[in-house]
């Protein structure tokens, strides 16, 4: 028995080893050594990361690093994608074989602290629902009662499922698989009532079932779900780096700065877009970037709306609004803190 | 004469340096000191780099609440109030019913398909041979997803479950059985049950003491059936019939009362039965073929049919060389078992190195746990067979 507790402590230490090798001479050195960004990515959910027939990844977490790799390579697809299921992705994280996390990671507070990681802000204010058959006739998540409800293990829907029903003095049954394939192909089997996930999540999966219009989703969203990118304790400078590709391409959008009209704002007076463009001040070296590096994001990425539009929003198959995810000066909560 | 002996001792004195056996003690020394170091620098390097990167460590967790709910457990639980530890022994739990089920069932299976591959019977000695190669070359998590897939698709949902005989219902969220209630005196019919189960065992040996002394044999069989089953039914009339049934019915979307067993665990109990069955049925077949035909002929001889021939001379004999082999195949069933994680089974693997680990974020402690824990059940289990086997094996004279 103490022979096993030793090797796992070799197998952890040796994980350790390169984790820490790597906070001491810094995630972004690390990087450009390597040549490559190594990004945490979902196993595959339509809008936010997922890959085509050809390998290429899309989605707005995967427009994200690539945001953060035009930042520091100026170039968007020096990113390799991992695919981390939901129960693997922190060990990943914290062991140092991806540089940062971009996998609708709900922000909360353990993962923040005990868990050894930092959010770098919210590119998604998401909520958990249900996602039902519409023959079983019901039109309220309260209305669940008894029932057997599908999840994913090792997220927060798992423990949001819980405290719902718990709260609401409901009986039901759980039944939680390892990857999101398998609980969606459970629930199509018939094996759950419901399947539940972040809303953004039921809407992405709904379109992958064989007819997706025999499926609701339920109006009631029992969670705060902020998603978000994540990175390793630690490294304060590579935390910047992260934050601020986000805080970018927000502010990009506040300024009406776009993928097709940033060139011409090279020329402009306006002093906002001066310094955000890189013209005026130097803002990118203190986090050991080029000044340029904004221009960077959006020239080759676009700015958080067109990436929305483009990935959930009204371009894509999914159509989500806006909503909570407008810019604060339409009402949202998307705020950026100024670029000065 | 007194120098003879101090000059054969000081060449010995002299090749201490040379001495092999303490060249050996001192090389086997520095090893120990040498994998010491790399463990003890492992371990603190370890702890340095995750205290460095304030991850939490330490096994404080056991004792927090867990928040979240498992659909089979056998021990109370619930995510208001159970903390990690218990989600551990509901894994736990859990892993050790399947795997002791497995083992038994496999074992059946493994053995019958074993002796039915070396039947005279051609039809019944191919589908054997078909069984066991079919099986044995396919990986298993694919036979997992074929079983959940197989159970799962053909059954009705909850509403329009199948009736089975004695109250029984069946639907796609898995097998729903009455459950009994003992009423006052209930109890007094488990014990007789008991009871009868261990007179019938203590009987047997008697019978057998008997017959190895006299010659004399005693219906063991029927004395038996009459302990264990008429005489707790005898109990049970008598008594007034305490035993009553809740039988499951449909209210909501599922069924309520009854014993629920859930499709992942009969998914996941068929995949590895019948996986494992089949490296027994080829370990139960060599050995019977390592035990010389001779034997089968002098049975022959001596007027036995082919039934106590198989049964008192050839099993007996095979038994030395398929314990071996059949303990390992025990051991792999039960790892095997943590395949589960696919198919939505709540395992040990599942529930702690899965829910568990990624709630706590506390890798190192959980997955060191689990790895504790299997290898326990596997040394355990290679004791008590080790144990059988040191009975079976030949007695030397």
């Amino acid at each position: 028995m103490n022979k096993f507790f030793a090797a796992a402590l070799v197998a952890a230490a040796t994980a350790a080893c390169i984790g820490g090798a790597q906070a001491q001479t810094g995630t972004l050195a690390q990087v450009k050594n390597r040549g490559i960004l190594h990004c945490g990515s979902g196993t595959g959910l339509a809008g936010f990361g997922i890959p085509d027939a050809q390998g290429n990844w899309t989605g707005l977490d995967v427009d994200l690093c690539r945001a953060v790799a035009a930042a520091i390579f100026n170039d968007p697809l020096k990113v390799k994608f991992i695919p981390l299921s939901a129960k693997d992705r922190f060990t990943s994280l914290q062991s140092g074989e991806v540089d940062l996390l971009s996998r609708t990671t709900t922000w909360t507070l353990s993962r923040d602290t005990a868990l050894g990681l930092n959010f770098a802000g919210v590119n998604y204010y998401d909520g958990q629902g249900f996602l039902v058959r519409k023959k079983l006739g019901i039109d309220s998540a309260l209305k669940l009662a008894g029932g057997s409800i599908c999840t994913q293990q090792g997220t927060t829907t798992e423990l949001n499922l819980a405290d719902y029903f718990r709260s609401n003095k409901m009986k039901y049954e759980v039944v939680a698989f390892a990857s999101n394939t398998e609980t969606v192909k459970a629930y199509e089997a018939g094996r759950c009532d419901a399947f539940t996930t972040d809303a953004s999540g039921l809407y992405a999966e709904r379109l992958n079932l064989t007819t997706p219009a025999d499926h609701i989703v339920l109006p009631e969203i029992i969670s705060k779900e902020p998603l978000g990118p994540v990175v390793r304790h630690g490294d304060d400078n590579w935390l910047d780096i992260v934050k601020w590709t986000h805080n970018a391409m927000l502010n990009a959008e506040e300024l009406g700065i776009t993928q097709a009209n940033v060139d011409e704002m090279l020329k402009s007076d306006n002093p906002e877009i001066k310094r955000f463009i890189g013209t005026e001040g130097k803002f990118g070296e203190p986090m050991g970037l080029t000044n340029d590096w904004a221009y960077r994001i959006i020239k080759h990425v676009g700015n958080y709306g067109e990436v929305f539009e483009k990935n959930v929003g009204q371009g894509s198959l999914l159509k989500i609004a806006r909503g909570q995810n407008a810019l604060w000066t339409k009402g949202g909560l998307q705020y950026a803190p100024p670029i000065r | 004469m007194s120098t003879i002996p101090t000059e054969t001792v000081q060449p010995g004195k002299a090749s201490l340096l040379y001495d092999p056996k303490i060249r050996g003690y001192v090389y086997q020394l520095a090893l120990l000191a040498v994998v010491g170091f790399l463990l003890y620098s492992a371990a603190s390097n370890a702890i340095t780099n995750l205290r460095a990167q304030k991850i939490a460590s330490g096994f404080g967790f056991w004792h927090n609440a867990a928040g979240f709910d498992v659909n089979q457990k056998l021990i109370p639980f619930s995510a208001s109030g159970s903390t990690y530890g218990e989600a551990f022994y509901v894994g736990l739990l859990n892993t050790l019913l399947v795997a002791s089920i497995g083992i038994v069932l496999s074992t059946f299976l493994g053995f019958f398909v074993g002796v039915a591959r070396l039947s005279s019977n051609w039809v019944l000695s191919k589908l054997a041979m078909i069984y066991v190669e079919v099986i044995r070359n396919l990986p298993l998590l694919l036979q997992l997803f074929f079983w959940y897939n197989a159970v799962l698709k053909p059954l009705p949902n909850p509403r329009q479950s199948i009736e089975l005989p004695a109250g029984a219902l069946l639907n796609n969220r898995g097998l729903y059985l009455p459950d009994p209630q003992l009423g006052p005196g209930g109890s007094l019919i488990v014990w007789t049950f008991l009871i009868g189960i261990v007179a019938s065992i203590i009987f047997r040996i008697w019978a057998r003491k008997q017959q190895e002394a006299t010659g004399k044999q005693y219906p063991v069989g029927w004395i038996a059936l009459g302990l264990i089953v008429v005489l707790p039914f005898f109990v049970y009339l008598v008594t007034g019939r305490p035993i009553s049934f809740v039988y499951p019915e449909i209210a909501g979307f599922n069924l309520r009362g009854g014993i629920q067993i859930f499709p992942e665990f009969v998914a996941l109990l068929l995949g590895l039965t019948t996986y494992t069955a089949g490296f027994i049925a080829e370990v139960v077949r060599a050995g019977i073929l390592a035990v010389s035909k001779g034997q089968t002929e002098a049975a022959n001889a001596l007027g036995l049919r082919a039934g106590p021939t198989l049964k008192l001379v050839v099993i007996p004999q095979a038994m030395r060389v398929i314990i071996p082999p059949l303990t390992s195949n025990y051991l792999n069933l039960t790892k095997n078992s943590s395949l589960a994680v696919a198919i939505g089974y709540p395992d040990l693997v599942q529930v702690f190195t899965g829910t568990v680990l990624n709630q706590t974020g506390q890798a190192v402690e959980v997955v060191a746990i689990t790895m504790a824990v299997y290898l326990t059940i596997s040394l355990v289990t290679s004791f008590f067979m080790n144990i059988y086997n040191k009975r079976m094996a030949l007695v030397e004279r």
